[in-house]
């Protein structure tokens, strides 16, 4: 747009919602997409049933600021360490706000909070305030 | 402007530590120098210079369409055939953003079903926020990183709509248009910018009703817009109306190849991306192209219009910057603009004044290095 000068920089928040393994519920994950969006986030929407390789192979290669990852199915214990630890192969843990929400059993919260998860939303959050934990938490590139 | 406390030698540093990673193949790194581009972060410009030198490498293929013509789908196509042949891909999908919050929701990603987890195929999806005019200079700019990356093949895709997107599809080597059946108003449309730049036409979803005629109309039409009217001795002209079979043409017509330096007339072929049929006899017409693009010398005629219209763009977006950069010293342009209302100047009297100090700079230095 200019020179480098004075040229500002675009930056904006790029997130990812995935569901990941055997679960066809999305309406949650598509409700969480849209009002991403009109939040001014850029939304990359996975699709249903991704294996965690496909999560980390599109997190890593869009670069996102934000990993939503939306899991109904029960198998988060397993499931979410893969792609933690998938983000991690590739250098992509650090800077990679991982957030999940469905539901999630209040004695697995903790155990996802140290594998990396950033934050837990579980049914009923209101979507405010996701997008302003995103907000506040995206990192700092 | 932001991040002040970064030196610009700090900045050198980080670029020479990404460019290093994104050449050796690091993913990461190659995803982060196009979020900078896309970002235009501080220091990108330098990090683009850099990757310059490595580029040169890849065939360049630009896909458009209608929403819903198939592009995803035919893009998931021909990833997997590149692959299949031990060739690696990189992919650039556009979509237009929400204009109202500048979010935007990016889907093409989901149709990418046989490339997932190989990484050899670097898939990106680009949203067209930075709209004035710096979408097509950050595609073309995101298509070197992945140059440079080492992909042989990269694949352009966008929505066919305006101008914008023509402009970003032009920065491809071929350019590829895919229009669904029975579109007879959607040909009228593509008259408008999009048919003109094409190098290639796919009618896909061939396997519906009125596939033929849409075949049909569209030879017509190039055959209207390719030059000479010395009819059937274009490089691709023979095959034209009368064949109408599914995929019947790829097969028997290599034998005129050897007749050089014809024109390019765009070929018509039929393909139902879902399924792959006349998926390969697509990317065979594309790779012919590319050939012919690379025998008569329009290759590289073609890079330096690019690149010449890539410096006049880039210069005019400085200059305009510098020169706003001067009205806001001088107080804003609504100020000239009040003065100009009031009559006590005019809009010519304006420009003569805010450009005479870039003028005699300018002709200052030219008269220095004449000397």
């Amino acid at each position: 747009m200019s020179t480098e000068n004075t040229e500002t920089e675009e930056r904006t928040v790029r997130c990812m919602i995935a569901k990941v393994g055997l679960d066809g519920h999305d309406r949650g994950a598509r409700v969480v997409a849209r009002a991403f969006r009109d939040a001014g986030f850029e939304v990359i929407y996975s699709g249903l049933h991704k294996a965690p390789d496909e999560i980390v192979q599109a997190a890593v290669q869009e670069d996102v600021d934000v990993l939503g990852i939306s899991i109904l199915s029960g198998a988060h214990n397993t499931l979410v360490p893969k792609v933690i630890a998938g983000l991690e192969e590739y250098g992509a843990k650090e800077d990679t706000l991982v957030l999940v929400g469905g539901v999630i059993p209040e004695e697995d919260r903790e155990d996802l909070k140290d594998e990396g998860v950033a934050a837990i939303f579980g049914p009923g959050t209101p979507i405010e305030e996701t997008i302003e934990f995103v907000r506040e938490n995206a990192p700092e590139r | 402007m932001s991040r002040k406390e970064e030196t610009e030698e700090e900045r050198r540093d980080e670029n020479d530590e990404l460019v290093d990673r994104l050449l050796s193949g690091d993913q990461r790194a190659l995803a982060r120098t196009i979020s900078k581009i896309e970002n235009r972060s501080p220091g990108y410009r330098d990090l683009v210079s850099r990757l310059h030198e490595h580029t040169g490498n890849a065939d360049v293929i630009g896909l458009t369409g209608a929403p819903g013509s198939g592009k995803s789908t035919l893009v998931d196509k021909m990833a997997e055939r590149y692959r299949e042949q031990g060739e690696t891909v990189g992919v650039i999908a556009i979509d237009p953003s929400s204009p109202f919050t500048g979010g935007a929701v990016l889907g093409d990603r989901i149709r990418m079903a046989s490339n997932v987890g190989d990484m050899e195929v670097f898939f990106r999806s680009m949203s067209a926020r930075g709209t004035l005019g710096g979408l097509s200079t950050a595609t073309t700019d995101a298509v070197r990183a992945l140059d440079a990356f080492g992909k042989d093949r990269i694949i352009i895709e966008t929505v066919g709509a305006g101008q914008n997107e023509v402009d970003i599809v032009r920065t491809a080597d071929t350019v590829a248009v895919l229009v669904p059946p029975g579109s007879g108003d959607a040909i009228q449309t593509l008259k408008a910018g999009i048919l003109e730049i094409a190098d290639v036409f796919a009618v896909n979803k061939a396997d519906r009703d009125g596939a033929d005629r849409t075949v049909k109309e569209l030879r017509e039409m190039v055959g209207e817009l390719s030059m000479p009217p010395a009819a059937g001795s274009g490089h691709h002209g023979h095959h034209g109306a009368d064949e109408t079979g599914l995929f019947s043409d790829s097969d028997d017509r290599n034998e005129d190849d050897d007749e050089d330096d014809e024109d390019w007339t765009p070929p018509v072929v039929e393909t139902v991306a879902k399924t792959g049929e006349g998926v390969d006899g697509f990317m065979q017409e594309v790779d012919e192209h590319r050939t012919w693009l690379a025998e008569s010398g329009e290759l590289e005629e073609q890079a330096r219009e690019r690149y010449a219209a890539e410096i006049r763009t880039l210069l005019r977006q400085d200059t305009a910057a510098l020169i706003h950069e001067e009205i806001e010293a001088r107080g804003g342009i609504d100020e000239y603009a009040e003065r100009v209302l009031r009559k006590e100047t005019d809009p010519y009297a304006v420009v003569a004044e805010l450009m005479k100090p870039v003028e005699d700079c300018v002709r200052k230095e030219r008269q220095e290095r004449d000397d």
